[in-house]
């Protein structure tokens, strides 16, 4: 069953057009990834599910309703939450803090959940009366997947997750971002590391210019030569 | 010695005042990025109100303060959903300087209803406790302190132990995301407006009974609130708190040296000072 859709997506931020007519879809349990090159809009088509884009034609339909006009902190409530690229976390308020403003919307106990986020990233449990801005940008990464966990939701979106991190980060949060997966979460992520990604993903979207060029599982888009010479450097 | 004792307690009152409004204007400033020229003219409001409710309607003084208190609150709701909530998708200037519209009306609102000369909560003189060397304190002082010390705590309660109180910390930190992470930011900002309001009117009410009202009592002391406020990095309300005893200090030792018609400059020298020398405030950190 598909959890979150797109259909023919056209839209930008006020002045022209950065989406044109992208389509996309994410299934219950599945890893998928957005690859293109830069300009191609793939933060932009993730934000138009999340509302973040004035879409001016197609839809978006979340649990087979539409979401396309609702407002973020409405299809937050919903169960699909999003982590931003950069300025993910709250710098003054600590670790905790932060997990606290991602579970704001909830009006029951949230301590599991907090201690499942503490399970995933163990090194945020030691540092959670620190304030997320003294983190490293690799703690930070943690804080801000921590953060949209907290509502336990259905579908997790990841703008480059692992954008500036070292190479040992940049394993460590793909390895947790498939154990999130395994928990029941859907995965909808723009990555780089395209290679990487791919290689872990269900399903992956190559897009140009703000369409759809390729879809395919994983690994075949990872073994079709075009994709491989034009958009993951050879 | 006592002279410098005496000054210090001058200080103290004086940056207790000055803090209640700085935090409002840092407050403000963190949650919707502008600069509230208004602020001294809420200030104000609130102590005219009280007065309303002490000599106009006769109520007991503490009954008269918490009824000023809430209705500048309303006031401040009122002013933001009317002007500034519509203006907010423009630049922060154009909300600035409606701001300095909002000061104008309010003030002659003031002069219209209560006119121009100077009055009284209480009529007569106190007599202050007098301390061994001839210090000298008023009881209206140690409430000023006091009062004011219960209001950043009651804050600071807030800021930091309430659900909507870390939104607000949140907010003013990384406004975008406290959408994004599902905080009702239009509450949020209804919130600043009740504590900056309640914060103001408190401010004015211990002014009058510090001196005496006058409608442009506030707007005089927008000054030494402002320099508090860049003072302590603005957006930052505990760095405000702490601008505002440097400068209530500054602007009372002055004295010793100065003639006291300089104490505004004295707060407009140590902005100046603050802005060229450290434009983000005497603490580190990230400031908006």
């Amino acid at each position: 069953m598909s959890l979150l859709t797109a259909e023919e997506l056209y839209g930008g931020y006020g002045g022209g057009d950065i989406l044109n007519g992208v389509s996309m879809h994410v299934d219950a349990g599945e890893i998928v990834v957005i690859v293109g090159p830069n300009g191609a809009g793939k933060s932009t088509a993730m934000k138009a599910l999340f509302g973040l884009v004035n879409v001016r034609s197609g839809r978006v339909t979340f649990r087979d309703e539409d979401i396309t006009r609702l407002s973020p902190d409405r299809i937050v409530g919903r169960g699909v939450c999003y982590v931003p690229q950069e300025a993910n976390v709250f710098p003054s308020l600590s670790v905790l803090e932060n997990l606290e403003m991602g579970a704001f919307i909830r009006k029951d106990d949230y301590s599991a959940q907090i201690e499942r986020v503490f399970e995933l990233f163990p090194p945020l449990k030691e540092k959670r009366g620190q304030a997320a801005g003294t983190l490293s940008g690799g703690q930070r990464q943690m804080v801000a997947i921590g953060r949209a966990l907290m509502l336990d939701p259905s579908v997790l979106m990841l703008d480059e997750p692992t954008a500036g991190l070292s190479p040992k980060f940049i394993d460590l949060i793909f390895e947790r971002i498939q154990e999130v997966n395994a928990s029941g979460v859907s995965i909808l992520m723009v990555e780089q590391n395209a290679r990487h990604a791919l290689s872990l993903a269900d399903r992956g979207y190559v897009l140009v210019l703000g369409a759809n060029r390729h879809e395919d599982t994983g690994p075949n888009l990872l073994a079709d030569r075009e994709v491989a010479e034009m958009f993951l450097g050879g | 010695m006592i002279d410098f004792l005496q000054i210090v307690i001058y200080g103290i009152v004086l940056g207790s005042i000055i803090a209640l409004g700085a935090i409002g204007v840092s407050l403000i400033f963190g949650i919707l990025r502008f600069a509230h020229f208004a602020h001294g003219d809420l200030m104000t409001l609130g102590a005219y109100f009280a007065l309303a409710g002490v000599a106009g309607m006769s109520m007991p003084m503490f009954a008269a303060f918490g009824l000023a208190l809430a209705a500048t609150a309303l006031v401040a709701i009122g002013i933001d959903r009317a002007l500034y909530s519509r203006l907010q998708q423009v630049s922060p200037i154009i909300l600035l300087i409606s701001s300095v519209g909002v000061a104008l009306m309010l003030r002659s609102l003031v002069q219209m209803i209560w006119g121009p000369d100077n009055q009284v909560y209480e009529q007569g003189i106190t007599m202050p406790w007098v301390f061994a060397g001839g210090l000298r304190i008023q009881p209206t002082q140690v409430m000023i302190v006091g009062g004011a010390a219960g209001l950043m705590l009651l804050l600071h309660l807030f800021l930091q132990h309430t659900r909507f109180g870390k939104a607000m910390r949140a907010m003013s930190d990384n406004p975008d995301l406290a959408r994004l992470s599902g905080i009702n930011t239009e509450r949020v900002v209804i919130l600043t407006w009740i504590i900056a309001g309640v914060l103001a009117a408190a401010a004015g009410i211990f002014l009058g009974m510090d001196t005496r009202l006058h409608p442009i009592m506030g707007w005089k002391l927008l000054l030494p609130v402002f320099a508090a406020a860049i003072f302590g990095g603005i957006g930052k309300p505990y760095g405000a708190v702490a601008g505002a005893l440097v400068i209530g200090l500054a602007q009372e030792m002055s004295t010793l040296v100065l003639p006291a018609a300089y104490k505004p400059a004295v707060a407009f020298a140590l902005m100046v000072i603050i802005l060229v020398w450290r434009p983000t405030g005497i603490f580190s950190g990230k400031v908006l």
